[in-house]
């Protein structure tokens, strides 16, 4: 691959892939069969670019350097992806494991139906954050959109800002934590008091993210399990 | 899926410019809709009294000089013509009653794209590259201009099905979505007098629009009716000759996204059609929330 540079920066070597001179399919298949693990590779100019680092399935650090498109580090499993920037729809859509990191905003249906691993938007993520996410962890350092973990099975949205509106719209198992305010809950979701392991479960995420907050400043949203069962008192609600 | 392009100058100085930067924008978008396209670029106005009347007929070897002769010796109306193949401007000082009256008489009829003071619309059925080069897109200049990629869904693929759709003067808008009660709303402006030129989703909403404009209501009144009347899904990029408009849907269904710095406002479906934008990279870029009016002035 010609256009590949190598440096040294702090002990490690830094592969660089320039979208400006590959293309998509050819930097996610070096991503997917030409890196070892402990491996960091840079992606340069992804100028609006979908789909990159998409399927890892490495243990490998990525770094994203710019505006990234729709769909990037999807189905992520192990790998470490930092977009320098921010991106378009389903960033982390359906992550296994590993980690994704949004220093700028995301757009619509951040890490949707995810099953697990770490997703971090450092700014502001849209409507259907979360939504039926399966087991991933997701801390917003900003504000989240309408309809956020819509559906919402498993695993825990951390929003650092405000909710838009119908927050948990039929939240199944997953737990929210909203610091600022809430325009609306959805249907069979209700704020519940904080216990222990929600001070434990914040104090860990927070501190993945990286965000000083206090854990206490927070709310929690639950399911209230009123739509598991057909229930002709709430037929409206379905 | 469809692509939707906008791009408003700050400074007159760099309007001449305005081609050049919206060409890659456009192109970009020939990805969400490549079975045809169109584009309005606003310009400056002609003098009092005048008009810019867009045709567009299907003949790409089409003798504009015989009809614009025909026209003068017919309506003793003046005509400053210029043609590209199978489109046309007039610059005329008839009334557009009279022209739509003396179109109709002609075989073929031309189809009258726009009318306005600064709109020049262009739209074909075709690759969105192909048509761009026919035109000479890289080479408009003007304030601001709205475009459209289309990748029909719901009406047949032809020109007059392509967008933007005009309502009035100087007013045209283009459309990511689709409607669910475009034929309710056509029945109902039908029965108010409204005429349409298709049976597109697209065209019930700019009517719809138009209808209320002419009730009187300024343009975001006129929208927040329209948020309550249209059920379906939409991002709408409207202009008019001194504004550039904004709206999406309440569930903010198709995308959008703006980059807006000192010297322009760039709007696209998504983000890559905006990438190789000069100072973009610094720019204030969000995405628009559902059921905001975000408007500019040029």
């Amino acid at each position: 691959m010609a256009s590949l540079t190598r440096s040294r920066e702090k002990q490690q070597q830094v592969v660089r892939l320039d979208q400006e001179k590959l293309s998509v399919r050819e930097i996610n298949e070096y991503l997917h069969h030409r890196v070892r693990d402990g491996a960091r590779v840079e992606i340069a100019n992804p100028d609006g670019q979908h789909n990159l680092a998409v399927g890892l399935d490495a243990d490998i650090d990525v770094d994203i350097l710019g505006h990234a498109g729709y769909y990037i580090a999807g189905m992520n499993k192990r790998a470490r992806v930092t977009i320098h920037g921010s991106v378009g729809w389903s960033v982390g859509e359906n992550i296994m494991s590993g980690s994704v990191r949004v220093k700028g905003n995301a757009s619509e249906c951040a890490a949707a139906s995810g099953h697990g691993g770490l997703v971090v938007v450092e700014g502001d993520a849209s409507s259907r954050c979360g939504i039926s996410m399966k087991g991933v962890d997701i801390v917003v350092g900003g504000s989240v959109g309408h309809v956020s973990a819509f559906m919402a099975q498993a695993g825990t949205l951390v929003v650092c800002g405000d909710a838009g509106p119908a927050l948990g719209d039929s939240l199944y198992e997953a737990v929210i934590y909203v610091r600022g305010k809430v325009h609306s809950l959805g249907a069979d979701a209700r704020e519940e008091a904080l216990g222990k392991t929600d001070h434990a479960k914040l104090t860990d995420l927070l501190g993945k993210a990286g965000i000083d907050l206090n854990p206490k400043d927070f709310k929690r949203i639950a399911s209230a399990r009123k739509l598991y069962h057909w229930n002709s008192d709430h037929q409206d609600d379905y | 899926m469809c692509g939707i392009v906008g791009l408003l100058i700050k400074k007159p100085a760099q309007r001449k410019e305005l081609g050049r930067l919206l060409l890659p924008m456009f192109t970009c978008m020939a990805d969400r809709g490549p079975d045809s396209a169109g584009l309005a670029v606003y310009g400056t106005p002609v003098a009092q009294g005048l008009r810019r009347f867009n045709l567009f007929v299907p003949d790409r070897q089409f003798n504009w000089k015989k009809l614009a002769d025909r026209f003068r010796d017919q309506t003793g109306a003046t005509v400053e013509l210029t043609a590209v193949e199978n489109h046309a401007v007039f610059v005329s000082d008839v009334a557009p009653g009279a022209m739509r009256a003396w179109l109709a008489e002609c075989d073929p009829t031309p189809h009258l794209l726009s009318v306005g003071r600064s709109i020049d619309i262009y739209k074909d059925e075709g690759h969105p590259t192909e048509i761009a080069k026919r035109y000479g897109f890289a080479e408009l200049s003007g304030s601001h201009s709205i475009a459209h990629t289309r990748m029909a869904t719901e009406s047949a693929v032809s020109p007059a099905h392509a967008h933007p759709f005009t309502a009035g003067e100087d007013f045209c808008l283009v459309h990511n979505g689709s409607l669910s009660n475009p034929y309710q709303l056509r029945r109902m402006l039908e029965r108010r007098g409204m005429r349409f030129e298709t049976d597109n989703d697209t065209e019930a909403a700019c009517r719809f629009i138009e209808w209320r404009l002419a009730q009187g209501e300024p343009l975001n009144a006129a929208l927040h009716t329209a948020f309550a009347e249209l059920d379906g899904f939409y991002t709408l990029l409207i202009a008019t000759g001194d504004s550039m408009t904004l709206v999406r849907d309440a569930f903010a269904c198709k995308p959008a996204v703006v980059a807006e710095t000192d010297e322009y406002v760039a709007i696209a479906s998504e983000f890559r059609s905006l990438a190789h934008l000069p100072g973009v990279k610094s720019a204030n870029i969000f995405e628009p929330l559902p059921e905001e009016i975000y408007s500019w002035q040029a």
